[in-house]
């Protein structure tokens, strides 16, 4: 399978990345050589294999549904690079 | 008395223990040396004050008799743990003068226990590369320079650690692995690397690149000091969901130097057609130092060793692109304006991350997209068991798996970073264990032709740190490696 330039652009708006024109050629080789590399795996015989998800096998722990953090939207918003009052504040979403 | 910024952390615990010197004038010996040390690039932010504040609480618990198991060692954090009002940035400026709200857990852990925080090490940026090259601050240079003079790449991601312990800028340094991210730094600077089991160490606090395969281990100067560090980094930890509820062992008691009988499994696969003769050696050395040391040298097959790097390959890019998502502008780092939403967001992703980030999202996406998920994330995952289960059938016939660290030395500065797969090659042998959760140590075995430091890699069952560190130190006593850089940064 090959990544051409119209994939790549699919992929970086999928991706929320910004690409001029002129980043997509480099980009469409790189991607293709690193998916031509792990095009290896269609070699492995998979059938019956159950997926892999993580190493360990925890449970999904439990907690008491109650309130255990919280009480400080300042702190979350210190970092925020544009805040209003006790919200994020973005550009405009609906007109 | 040698240099303080000479000893190594059990050394340096036991000269404050001992009273033959103060946690003050051990920092201040660091501080000063931190501060002569801009040309290795190896801190990102120093916090001197912090350290001298930290170090004089240390001093009146050794006073008192309170001390931590770490009290008063100075140290250097990766700056991919979050620490709670110190500038945090996992080296990306996406995430521009972040400051935590709230400490990661393993670091809390190391201040609970006494250490003293010298400052924030340099990494690739998000821990995603393996030269320390893809870091917003620059490149590291290895503390080791190559034969004429040129400045080698101290490995990565965690490549400030590495180099900041083998220059002795901090008794012991903390790192995280997602593919060889600590074993292949320590290896290629001289040091000990040590990948604990998955849900060893929380994750909690840490940059996540790749959840399922990130753990956080320490880079120091000998294994026992690695012991001891995993004492301290090691918990329980209910905020993070694949933490494994299990006592942490007494590590350093584990280091009996006895290994008879103890059987080392040499997995056949490991020995690559492009692997330099010098690497060739230095295994079959440590095979004989292993053996002679009492050991049953076992032959055993990993079968699906070279599909571990195509199936880390979907499945880090994967994580990482569902992971890196959190970085849009709106609640923290470096915004871009944008015409509307959907353009700050292109903007802010675009300027703040680096190309290595932007590949590795860009293929996660890829593989995660309609009509290729199942071909190649779900396929990945398949492999990924396939690999697991070759170790299981391997512990079956041995107790611990020797192999090298790495196919090659530090290479120089700039020799690989144009070409993203070949970079992708020096963590051939160390991607395995992440895939099947394992730990994996790294150890200091000999010089290369050009005096560059060589590492061999032993790598345990899943909780089996205690074992993996006997061996460890059984292989560091044979080695005898005591070569230390030559100090041309500080002149």
């Amino acid at each position: 399978m090959s990544v051409d330039e119209k994939t790549v652009r699919r992929i970086a708006t999928l991706a929320r990345i910004g690409l001029s024109e002129a980043e997509v050629p480099a980009l469409a080789k790189e991607l293709n050589a690193i998916i031509g590399f792990v095009e290896q795996l269609s070699e492995v015989d998979t059938t019956g294999v159950q997926p892999f998800t993580s190493p360990v096998e925890n449970k999904m722990r439990r907690r008491e549904d109650v309130v255990s953090d919280g009480g400080y939207a300042q702190d979350v918003l210190a970092n925020a690079p544009e805040k209003d009052d006790e919200y994020f504040a973005v550009p405009k979403v609906v007109d | 008395m040698s240099k303080l910024t000479d000893l190594n952390l059990a050394q340096a615990r036991d000269g404050l223990a001992s009273k033959a010197f103060s946690a003050t004038e051990l920092t201040q010996a660091h501080i000063e040396r931190v501060e002569a040390s801009d040309k290795l690039n190896a801190y990102v932010l120093k916090t001197p004050e912090k350290a001298m504040d930290m170090a004089k609480a240390s001093d009146a618990k050794l006073a008192d008799g309170t001390a931590g198991p770490l009290e008063g060692l100075p140290i250097g954090v990766k700056d991919l743990f979050c620490t709670q009002g110190i500038r945090t940035t996992a080296s990306s400026k996406i995430l521009g003068e972040f400051i935590p709200p709230y400490e990661s857990t393993v670091t809390q852990n190391l201040w609970n226990d006494g250490a003293v925080l010298l400052g924030k090490l340099n990494n690739d940026e998000f821990a995603m590369g393996s030269s320390n090259e893809t870091s917003c601050f620059g490149p590291v240079n290895n503390p080791y320079q190559g034969a004429n003079g040129e400045n080698l790449v101290p490995g990565g991601s965690s490549g400030g650690s590495s180099a900041a312990v083998a220059a002795r800028l901090g008794v012991a340094a903390t790192a995280t692995d997602t593919g060889g991210s600590i074993r292949q730094p320590a290896a290629f600077t001289g040091t000990v690397g040590l990948k604990p089991t998955y849900g060893r160490c929380s994750r909690w606090g840490v940059v996540a690149f790749a959840s399922s395969l990130d753990q956080a281990g320490p880079i120091t100067q000998t294994v026992r000091d690695a012991a001891i560090m995993l004492g301290s980094m090691a918990s329980f930890d209910s905020r993070d969901t694949t933490s494994v509820e299990r006592d942490v062992p007494n590590y350093e008691a584990a280091l009996t130097g006895d290994i008879k009988g103890l059987r080392v499994g040499i997995p056949k696969e490991y020995r690559v057609d492009t692997m330099p003769s010098e690497i060739e050696a230095l295994w079959q050395q440590g095979i004989d130092w292993l053996r002679d040391a009492g050991a049953e040298i076992v032959d055993v097959s990993l079968p699906h060793t070279k599909y571990a790097l195509p199936a880390y390959y979907i499945i880090a890019p994967a994580e990482a692109s569902s992971n890196l998502a959190r970085y849009d502008g709106v609640r923290y780092g470096a915004r871009q304006a944008g015409v509307d939403i959907d353009d700050m967001y292109a903007n802010t992703r675009a300027a703040g991350f680096g190309d290595e980030v932007k590949r590795r999202v860009m293929v996660g996406t890829y593989a995660l997209s309609a009509g290729y998920y199942d071909a190649y994330y779900v396929k990945a995952l398949q492999v990924r068991r396939l690999i697991a289960q070759d170790f299981n059938q391997a512990y079956e016939k041995c107790d611990v798996l020797l192999t090298p660290t790495t196919p090659s030395a530090a290479f120089a500065v700039g020799k690989k970073v144009e070409d993203p797969l070949e970079m992708y090659l020096n963590d051939v042998f160390t991607v395995t264990v992440n895939l099947a959760g394992l730990p994996g140590l790294s150890v200091p075995a000999g010089l290369d032709a050009n005096g560059l430091p060589l590492g061999l890699q032993l790598i345990g069952r899943a909780f089996g740190e205690e074992q993996l560190l006997r061996v460890g130190e059984v292989l560091e006593t044979a080695a005898g490696f005591t070569t230390r850089p030559k100090e041309w940064w500080s002149a």
